[in-house]
């Protein structure tokens, strides 16, 4: 324990610095502002205790964006994740241009966010987009997706998942390759058929990585900005607002600083209890 | 072991060498000052007009320099605030005025203007359009330079109200207008074209119809305090119910940001577009354009925001933009000096000529030499009211909230009651 001191005296502070002045104190500080009617001038000066809160959760474009949340979060477990399982067992075989496909798979998730968000919203333009083309081929009137407030967020859904499907695919194939061929090889001599294989041996011990899988599914939904920006900017009538989008355009963009700083303070506990929780609870033995 | 011994030695000569480069260029910047001048101007051209205003003060003032530096739009609005309180805050930006220029002037961070204005017996004052002055001053302080005004009328594409049998010149109330848009639609033609997406097109109508509805005095009453409950703001948010139901836009319109919208008129998509003055310029019409051409600028009439029946309104108050320059705090004392320039009656006219804006500085418009925006500057000057855009006169929050509420309401997803608690509701935290 005596030989520790000095590492420690020697290595701690610089990290714990670093770590202090840019992550806890702008925490702390935006817990500070969360108090206040502030526009970002000068200090914050006038006090209205909780009154920024009780406006976040009376807001309806905070509540469609809490379900947006949720909804992503939903699709990503019950279409991307399953999508994503089907393809990397399908491409880590060893057929011939597997290779190929893995790639083109995973071609979406390169593709920055921005030029993502940028080249969808061109694809669903009811006027030059390919929908549109599509559409008219079929001598049908276009739709506007991503002006209807009905349809838009599934539109929205639609890009995550071509866009991140291909990253967890990665993980699979990853995981697919750490199981002991023998194991299979023993199902096949047992006579097992090729779903029971999957269900009975390769699932069983893919259940880390499909536990990983969910856990950035559900921190990445938490996340979301890039994308949505380009593409919608929250609208039509906020109906694709994120938790982060919320804070962008009713903190930043209305100079609304304290405001804005509730919202990240809410937003912090929501990552930090469902971080956390889902770690104690689904992952505990990863 | 020689090659390990040279390479300090080296280094320490990179380092002097530096050193004195560097020495030598901040000792070098001493002996004049630079006005940082911060802008968010996109298009080269029309920042060429500024570079040679520039270029010739400082060839009459060689202890000057102007360095110029650019945001882009959305990015400049949120780094503001720590830039003005930063070391490296500009000496001059651009202002839209209202709300945010008042929550700027009450930090300290910027300065007024007021003293260089009526410095020898008021010159720089008397040169600049009372209204425009007027408009960028709180509580009697000057805190900006005016530069340009501008004025948001209706736009019309000629062949296609001819083809509806439409008269632009007969439209002068709310009603004759939907009517118009009915008569439009049932000659097959979309109405208008509207920026749903971006919000803030659509907050041109809320606002000119609450202006036509409660007039200067009930306008100005609702920002003292009275709120935007009334009785005239209820009937100017119905007024713009009644349009969206008739549904009078482009398909898709919600999601249409401001190029798209200008495309759709520009392209003969839509038969009105409610806009700037510049809509009809041949430059606007060709960066509006699918084809890069657009609309010739015969093809396009404009007619004002019409009246509507019993309101307090009247036809010369004008709704448009107020543009000026704001000095911080710390800007060198030159900076004042060079705005005057820059605001002066030939440069004004050159900005007028080259950049297509309608001048404060009295005289300016002299340069206006393109048709269409002659049109709207003789409307300007018989201006009884002028009301700055409400989404930058009510403040950044406010503001947006209106832009909010003028989608909300057009596309029938809210009554006029709720809408206006709404904007309420942002207003009171404001006063």
């Amino acid at each position: 324990m005596r030989g520790k001191w000095p590492v420690l005296v020697l290595f701690l502070p610089p990290a714990l610095l670093l770590f202090t002045v840019f992550v806890i104190l702008p925490m702390g500080e935006a817990a500070w502002y969360s108090f206040y009617n502030w526009n970002g001038y000068g200090l914050p000066s006038q006090w209205i205790g909780t009154k920024n809160y009780e406006l976040i959760f009376r807001n309806g474009a905070f509540r469609t964006a809490l379900i947006n949340n949720g909804l992503i979060i939903v699709i990503s477990i019950c279409v991307q994740i399953p999508l994503a399982l089907w393809l990397a067992t399908m491409v880590s075989r060893n057929i011939k241009g597997a290779l190929a496909f893995r790639l083109l798979f995973f071609l979406p998730y390169v593709l920055a966010d921005v030029a993502a968000g940028m080249i969808w919203r061109f694809v669903y333009d009811g006027e030059f987009g390919l929908v549109a083309g599509i559409w008219n081929f079929f001598g049908a009137a276009p739709p506007f997706w991503l002006a209807d407030k009905q349809v838009a967020f599934y539109a929205v859904l639609g890009v995550i998942v071509w866009k991140y499907f291909g990253f967890h695919m990665m993980l699979f194939i990853a995981g697919l390759q750490a199981i002991d061929k023998s194991v299979l090889e023993a199902a096949d001599i047992d006579g097992a058929t090729g779903w029971q294989k999957f269900y009975r041996v390769t699932l069983p011990l893919l259940g880390s990585t499909v536990r990983l899988s969910v856990f950035f599914a559900v921190v990445g939904s938490l996340q979301l900005f890039d994308m949505i920006m380009p593409l919608t900017g929250g609208g039509p009538s906020n109906a694709t607002q994120t938790l982060v989008t919320f804070l962008y355009s009713f903190g930043v963009m209305r100079m609304q600083v304290g405001f804005g700083s509730a919202v990240g303070v809410v937003l912090f506990i929501i990552c930090v209890t469902l971080a956390f929780g889902y770690k104690r609870i689904f992952m505990r033995n990863d | 072991m020689n090659h390990g011994f040279a390479r300090p030695w080296r280094d320490t000569l990179l380092l002097a060498v530096s050193a004195v480069t560097l020495f030598g260029s901040v000792t070098g910047a001493y002996a004049q000052s630079t006005i940082k001048w911060l802008h968010l101007e996109a298009n080269e051209n029309r920042l060429k007009t500024w570079q040679d205003i520039a270029a010739a003060y400082e060839a009459e003032h060689p202890d000057v320099k102007i360095e110029f530096q650019f945001l882009e739009n959305e990015a400049f609005k949120a780094k503001l605030p720590t830039l003005l309180q930063s070391n490296d805050a500009p000496s001059m930006f651009y202002t839209w005025g209202g709300g945010v220029l008042k929550a700027q002037s009450e930090t300290g961070a910027i300065r007024d203007v007021t003293a260089a204005m009526d410095a020898d017996g008021g010159a720089w004052r008397n040169s600049i359009s009372p209204a425009a002055v007027d408009g960028l001053s709180i509580d009697g302080k000057v805190w900006a330079a005016p530069i340009q005004s501008g004025l948001v009328s209706f736009f019309y594409n000629k062949a296609m109200f001819e083809q509806a049998g439409v008269d632009a010149s007969a439209i002068a109330t709310w009603d004759d207008f939907l009517a118009a848009v009915s008569k439009l639609k049932e000659a097959g033609i979309t109405p208008i074209a509207g920026g749903g997406g971006d919000k803030w097109p659509i907050h041109f109508y809320w606002s000119y119809l609450a202006m036509r509805e409660a007039g200067k005095d009930g306008f100005a009453a609702a920002k003292a305090g009275e709120g935007f409950t009334g009785e005239a703001f209820v009937r100017a948010s119905q007024h713009l119910v009644d349009l969206g139901a008739l549904e009078p836009f482009q398909e898709g319109y919600l999601g249409a940001t401001w190029p798209d919208t200008q495309a759709v008129f520009a392209d003969g998509r839509a038969a009105i577009i409610l806009s700037f003055e510049n809509t009809a310029t041949p430059q606007n019409q060709a960066n509006a354009a699918t084809d890069g051409k657009g609309l010739a600028q015969d093809a396009i009439g404009r007619f004002a925001f019409p009246l509507v029946e019993g309101g307090a309104g009247v036809i010369t108050d004008d709704f448009g933009g107020l543009n000026g320059w704001v000095v911080t705090a710390n800007a060198p004392p030159e900076t004042e000096d060079f705005l005057k320039y820059f605001t002066s009656k030939d440069n004004a006219a050159k900005l007028a000529e080259f950049n297509n804006i309608l001048p404060t500085t009295l005289g300016g418009d002299e340069g206006v030499k393109d048709p269409s925006l002659a049109d709207s500057a003789a409307q300007m000057a018989k201006a009884t009211w002028h009301q700055n855009y409400l989404d930058q006169d009510l403040g950044p929050n406010v503001g947006r909230v209106v832009n909010d509420m003028s989608v909300e309401l057009v596309s029938g997803q809210m009554s006029p009651e709720d809408a206006l608690q709404q904007i309420e509701d942002a207003f009171s935290l404001e006063m």
